[in-house]
Parts: structure tokens; sequence; C-alpha cells
């Protein structure tokens, strides 16, 4: 996977820079997302990583424009394609979103119309932006369906989601996902709420798209497990910004350089690793109301394609004793 | 080790689910034998609807079994438990969130639990909240607040402390770290294995996170289907795993050195 990485320049499907997002909360203005810059290159995955309340999902949502009423975006930029997101009241959003960038979220069981027809939900994208007639997008639906792994897709695309698994269901949204041929796919979670065996498959499965299909993933979620099996790419959320980052993944999981990241990789249980007392923290940073206020400081690179954002809690070792009594 | 504090024999759950036509039988225990010694952590490790909640469930009173023996340090537990039983073995629940009373404040929820039982007079019962708290290693600040006012770990916190609050024996925490974020979730682990030292407590620790048992328990039980495939001590269990269940489990998680796998 990381041969992707070397050999010649790839563009950036998506490019975040300098993305301020404010709160709204009881007649006051909050710092959600803090000066936040990411990319996403042309077939490659980038996980965003981060605890409850780091402002992960809130950055996808940003990039969807899903953001809660009281939320709104006051700087920065969102470019698909080189193109920017927010320009125009959103104008040219409307006009990617479902074909060049896509979604797919936690809980496939939330996320799908109950009393709806899973064929119809796959299609639902693909009837908006082509002209595929009815029995077309039926099809196309099956095809979908088979490309996800689901098995005797012609018989099971007539199923309601309450005749499938959670895995099954994950699949579906996956394949409607998939229907227009986007070149982002935007997953929220997507695995947290399935068995491991499952998770493992719908691992396998994203995989295959990169692969097979090209498409790029921008990929949140608390698991750091999760991105090491898929991702090239890292961006490490603490508090509403970005700690540290690299191109190269290996890189932060070898050598973290940010107290955070150095703090959630050894708080993680390994299934691998040596059996050893964890470093709890029992902190997931300040809540959004308790926030400093200030700008954050620009981020230094360590080398090129490796950002750490500068150490501003170094009492972080005082937190960990305190919590777990070392 | 030592003896067994707490003891399944065959024990069966069947569920009666559909009416009429679809009328069916779900077996959702099919004749589990588990057992947890004194001052053991024991792991119980299965996919959803793998019959482990209803497990905890049947042991700690909530469910009864269709057939089958529960044993507490050698006797049978009655179908229907006395307080006396019940003060024997406390439960932890997985969401903090939804088993702590929104409306009681953390010393609320400890005085309930000593006044059902009768156990303290009520001019003792304050010391005992705090003490509970600095065993969870919570400040006295909180004896008063309400869940909402709580992070996830606090609460979880209180959770504990509320369970130990009668001086059981045996514990049993049903996913108790699932719901929290990683940093929080290693502080709690770290906590249940202190308690366990430091009061000699058996915990029966019901999980799905193969990783979390690799670290935590001294013998790891998994099920499937309502059957114990295996139970084996923890080494030997992750180094050498018998059942083709336990290898397809331990596979599908994913691994840190992924990436030089992927390398390669």
């Amino acid at each position: 996977m990381n041969a992707m990485n070397s050999g010649a320049m790839t563009s950036n499907v998506l490019e975040v820079e300098d993305l301020q997002i404010v709160a709204r909360i009881a007649g006051r203005d909050y710092i959600a997302i803090d000066n936040i810059s990411f990319s996403v290159a042309e077939g490659h995955a980038r996980g965003l990583v981060g605890e409850s309340g780091s402002g992960k999902s809130l950055t996808l949502r940003a990039i969807m424009g899903l953001l809660p009423a009281n939320v709104r975006v006051t700087s920065g930029v969102i470019k698909f394609q080189g193109q920017d997101l927010l320009a125009e009241g959103g104008k040219y959003r409307k006009s990617v979103l479902g074909t060049g960038i896509s979604m797919v979220f936690q809980e496939p069981s939330v996320a799908l119309n109950p009393v709806m027809k899973i064929g119809k939900q796959i299609t639902d994208s693909l009837m908006q932006h082509s002209d595929l007639n009815r029995k077309q997008a039926r099809e196309r639906a099956i095809d979908l369906m088979d490309q996800v792994g689901i098995r005797e897709a012609s018989k099971r695309v007539d199923d309601f989601p309450f005749q499938l698994s959670g895995g099954m269901k994950q699949r579906v949204m996956i394949a409607a996902a998939l229907a227009c041929g986007p070149e982002l796919i935007l997953c929220d979670e997507p695995t947290t709420a399935l068995d491991v065996t499952i998770q493992a498959q719908i691992i396998e499965l994203f995989k295959k798209l990169r692969s097979e299909l090209k498409v790029s993933l921008l990929y949140v979620t608390h698991d750091i497990g999760v991105v090491a099996e898929l991702c090239d790419a890292i961006s490490v959320m603490y508090s509403g910004r970005i700690v540290e980052q690299a191109d190269d993944i290996n890189k932060v999981f070898s050598h973290p350089r940010h107290p955070y990241t150095k703090a959630l990789l050894s708080a993680i249980p390994r299934i691998d690793g040596p059996i050893q007392r964890l470093k709890g923290l029992d902190n997931t940073g300040p809540s959004l109301t308790q926030r400093s206020q200030e700008l954050a400081p620009p981020m230094t690179n360590v080398e090129p394609g490796w950002q750490i954002a500068p150490f501003e809690f170094a009492d972080l070792d005082a937190l960990w004793s305190a919590s777990s009594h070392e | 080790m030592s003896k067994p504090i707490f003891e399944a024999r065959d024990v069966s759950v069947t569920f009666n689910v559909g009416r009429g036509r679809n009328k069916s039988q779900v077996h959702a225990l099919k004749k589990v034998s588990l057992d947890v010694n004194e001052g053991e952590i024991v792991g119980l490790v299965g996919e959803s609807g793998s019959g482990k909640s209803t497990l905890a469930r049947v042991a700690i009173g909530l469910q009864k079994q269709n057939s089958g023996e529960l044993f507490y340090a050698g006797q049978a537990l009655p179908k229907v438990r006395t307080l006396e039983d019940r003060r024997k073995m406390q439960m932890i629940f997985q969401d903090p969130y939804s088993s702590l009373d929104p409306r009681m404040s953390v010393k609320q929820a400890i005085f309930e639990l000593l006044d059902t039982h009768n156990v303290l007079p009520k001019e003792k019962r304050l010391d005992r909240c705090k003490e509970l708290l600095s065993l969870v290693k919570l400040p006295e600040s909180l004896l008063d607040s309400r869940p909402y006012a709580m992070s996830g770990g606090q609460r979880q916190r209180v959770a504990i402390a509320r369970a130990l609050s009668l001086n059981p024996q045996f514990l049993i925490a049903d996913e108790a770290v699932s719901a929290l974020d990683v940093s929080v979730q290693a502080s709690i682990i770290n906590l249940l294995s202190d308690l366990r030292d430091s009061l000699k407590l058996s915990i029966l620790f019901i999980s799905h996170d193969l990783a979390i048992v690799r670290l935590l328990c001294d013998r790891v039980n998994v099920i499937n289907l309502g059957e114990i495939v295996e139970s084996s001590p923890t080494l030997s269990l992750f180094d050498n795993p018998q059942h083709a269940y336990t290898r397809q489990l331990i596979s599908a998680v994913p691994k840190l050195d992924a990436i030089v796998r992927n390398a390669n």
C-alpha cells in the first residue's frame, strides 16, 4: 500500500486549508475547529484520528455541508479537485456531492431509511444525477451490491434494511456511496458499530475499492488499529486542532513526536504488543466552552510531509500520574 | 490457583420469539459452564448475539436460566435471590450514561444501595461514600454532582464505586469500558486491575475487545452462538488458539504492525 507514497507526484483530491469552525452556544461564539490544514492525495487514504470531542466528525460535516445550525465555518478553504467547495454559498459543493464526494456513516441502521427497499436507496443518487431509467438503475444497483460483496444481489435488492445484518447494511451504505462513481469517500467511523470479524471484512472491502476503483478516502475513527490497516496518511486531532500529521503513517507510529500522539498510542491495548500496564490519561481534552480562545500557533515541519503542533500542554505527564497513580 | 468463588454449571437459556405461526425458540446459552476463582479476572469474549450478556444477566440474577445451576463459594444460589445473595456480587454495565439515574447525585446513588440493604447506620453513610470515591480515584467534590455534570470516565468510576459499596467479592463487568474513549478506557482498566489487588476482588470481565482481555484477564473463555468454544489461560489462548473460531476472532483484530505487513 505504501508503494503509492513513493514515485510520481500525485495531485490532491481534497485540500483543507486553515479551516476554522465556530460554534455558537448560549449567545457566545466558541472556536470548535482551529485552523486545521490537511490534504488527501489522489488514490490515497488519510486517517483522521482523535477521541470524542476532538472535532474529527465536525471536520467531515463541514466538508459535506452538514453542520448543525449553530455551527459555521468562519474562515479557511475546502478545495475539491482544486475548486473551493464553500464558494458561492456552496453551489459547487451541491454539484459534486454524490457524484464526486460521498459519505459513509457510522450507524447503518440509522442512516438507511427503514421503509425503503435497499435497491432504491442505492440508486436514489443515481436517478438524481444521471438519466438512467428505473430498470437500468435497478441493474446498476445489483452490480454495485455485487461489487461490495452482497451475495445473491438480484434477490436482495428488494429487501428492506431490517432483513439485513449490520455488516450487510454497511455494505449497502457503501454501495450507495459508490453509486455515482465518486473520487472521494468520507467515512465517519464506518466500522465502529460492527463486530471485529465484520469490521475486518469491511476493511478488506475498502482496500479492494481503493485498489480497483482508485477512490480516495478520508477516514475518521478513534481506532488506530483500523487506520494502520487501511490508511497511508494520518492526522491526529486533539481539542479541535491537529497536533501531529504525516503523509507516511509509519513515521507517526514508530516515532511519534507530539506528547498527545505518544499518550494516545500508549493508551491503546494492543493485541500484538507486550502485556504491560496501559497509560491512562483520563482526559479527552477540555470541553468546547472551556478551551483557550487564542488562535493556534502554526504547525512546524519535522521533515517534509510530517508536521507537529507546538507542545502546548507539557504537563501531560502530570495528568498521567494524577489519573493512574503510577 | 485457589478455590472458585463463582461457578456456572451447564446453564441453558432459551427465549421464545415470535407469535402464532412464527413462533420459535432461540437457544441463547447451551449448557455453558464457567468458573471464576478467588482473586481472578476471567474474560468472556464473543461477538454480538453470542450470549455473553445473557450469561452475565443469569449470573447476577436478572434472567432465569431454563436449566443448570449457579454456585457462589461452593453454595448453590437459589432461584429467588435474597438481599444477602445480592450483596455478594455486583454488576458494572456498559453505558454509565444510562445505568446511572440522571436525577440522583453521586451521594444519593450510593445511599440508595446502602439503605436498601440496610448495612450502615445513617451517620456513617457519608464517610463510606468518601471512602468509595477515593477508592475509585474521584475527588470528594463530586459527591453532590449529578451524572450530566461528569465526563464518561467519571461516570463509569461512579458506577464502579456504587457496585463496590456493599463490599461484594465478585464483580461482573459487562462491556464496562466499550463506551469510553481509549485514554479513559485505559485508566478504567488500570483501576479494575488495582481494585482486584487491593480488595482481592474476583471479576468476570465481558468484552468484545480481545486486546483489552489479553491485557487484563488471567483466563479467557470464548463464546460463540451460546456455547463456550475455548477456555484457556490468557497467554496460551493468544499464542496458541485451539478452536477455529478463536483463531478467526484473533486474526480479525486490526494490528498496528499492519503497515509493516502490508509493506512486505
